[in-house]
């Protein structure tokens, strides 16, 4: 059973119905047994860094999905989901987040692009990995954010150009994020939450 | 490379599409969700429901409305009309819409786009700003509610960089003298607010041809065109529209 983490941010039923078009189950659950039962767990999330943390501690939901994770349990973050495994983010003063992955979130500079980064952007993949390939390359997905991360470590999956080049998607192990919203990018996406499904 | 996003958007009354549309092989062209599904086909880059539904006691009908669409499409959704209230927020969200739409609550009460972007992020609200130029030499642009019928002595560049800097992700914005003429944009206050924020801003109200839709992209500077009655009439699909903006430059996503 996939478990979508439910800690009070945003739509959490696209996720889920998102899943369900591809012939898979999925629950919406913040019961931290259900999720430790979970064959795969995915965090979404939209809104502020600081809240989500907040939230995801005040509710018990920290530890079931890092130890899940740890134990190899298929993972996959979106948007701010991805965000909150990286050590801190600098969104309204410094916060930590889950400190799976090495390195930061940054907010985009101040320049004549518009912020939140909005829209249908391209993806370039950097590596083959299990949700995203090289026949991947130019697949347009759904963004909206105003941060991005900066991995210090070699996790990059794609990149996507918005004034700059910055990471739009990464794996590592049984770790699986992206930037952008697989359940919001019609086809493109449904096909990347069908493969994270199937992922063992 | 970002693209510049179409919105179709319809209007929604007792959870029923008003203005019918012409899409007579659908099953039912009355009903949202299968005109959204076909928008979806078409390659819509979002939808906008305007819930226009006049009684209190009928409001949760467009909740349906947003579950049965969310339950198959999957693209961003933006819900709007008589939005007042956190808890209207919540409800929308939980039944599947990313973003709502705030107008008259905003007038009446900024501090409500503040409180709502707060709590459930910027990227989530949307203001939509109801705009009729004053008359006189300098280009200015009064902000009206209730669809054009009142106005509220604010000046829309103001108003839009107020709600810019109380939280809005975006602004959706009308020409009140454009809207339903079919003669294309105004394209000087699209560019006017467009240039003075730093947010998105989706230009509506006037669209009859790809041309005018091209002209808010080129000269109006917007980041999205949200038309209705060009798509709902089938005078053009989705695609073909980004057909034409393709060939003469504009960046759009095509499927």
């Amino acid at each position: 059973m996939i478990a979508v983490v439910d800690y009070g941010m945003g739509n959490l039923r696209s996720v889920q119905k998102g899943f369900q078009k591809v012939g898979m189950d999925a629950i919406i659950t913040g019961d931290p047994k259900l999720i430790a039962d979970a064959s795969h767990i995915v965090l979404p999330g939209v809104g502020a860094f600081k809240d989500c943390m907040q939230n995801l501690e005040d509710r018990g939901l920290v530890e079931p999905v890092v130890k899940g994770v740890k134990a190899g349990k298929p993972f996959l973050g979106i948007c701010l989901g991805l965000q909150l495994l990286f050590e801190e983010s600098e969104e309204f003063g410094s916060h930590n987040g889950l400190g799976l992955i090495k390195g930061k979130v940054a907010r985009f500079p101040k320049s004549d692009l518009k912020v939140p980064h909005m829209g249908w952007n391209d993806v370039h993949i950097s590596r083959n990995s299990r949700l995203l390939n090289r026949s991947d390359e130019g697949t347009f997905f759904y963004f909206v954010h105003s941060y991005y991360v900066v991995p210090s470590e070699d996790v990059t999956v794609s990149t996507t150009d918005y004034g700059q080049t910055f990471t739009s998607s990464i794996e590592k192990d049984n770790i699986f994020a992206c930037q952008f919203h697989p359940e919001k990018s019609q086809d493109a996406g449904l096909k990347l939450l069908k493969r994270f499904g199937e992922t063992k | 490379m970002l693209t510049k996003r179409i919105i179709p958007c319809l209007d929604v009354k007792d959870g029923r599409v008003v203005k019918g549309t012409q899409f007579l092989d659908l099953k039912d062209a009355g009903d949202p969700v299968e005109v959204a599904k076909e928008y979806d086909r078409q390659g819509a880059d979002e939808l906008t429901f305007l819930d226009i539904t006049a009684s209190h006691e009928k409001r949760g009908i467009i909740l349906d409305v947003v579950r049965r669409t969310a339950d198959d499409v999957f693209m961003p959704l933006t819900v709007g009309g008589g939005i007042s209230t956190v808890d209207d927020i919540r409800e929308l969200l939980n039944a599947g819409a990313d973003k709502v739409s705030i107008n008259t609550a905003a007038i009446r009460n900024p501090e409500f786009v503040r409180e709502a972007s707060a709590i459930f992020g910027s990227q989530c609200i949307v203001v939509a700003v109801d705009a009729k130029r004053v008359a006189g030499k300098e280009a200015k642009w009064e902000v009206y509610t209730h669809g054009g019928r009142n106005a509220t002595g604010i000046d829309t560049l103001e108003w839009a960089l107020k709600m810019e800097d109380y939280g809005a992700g975006e602004i959706l914005l009308t020409s009140m003298d454009c809207d339903g003429t079919k003669n294309g944009f105004d394209l000087e206050l699209t560019s006017t607010v467009s240039d003075a924020l730093n947010i998105p801003v989706i230009a509506s109200g006037g669209v009859g041809t790809p041309e005018h839709i091209y002209d808010g992209f080129e000269k109006g500077k917007a980041d999205a065109a949200l038309a209705a009655s060009i798509f709902h009439y089938k005078e053009y699909t989705i695609n073909e529209v980004k057909g034409y903006l393709s060939e003469r430059g504009v960046p759009v996503r095509k499927i």
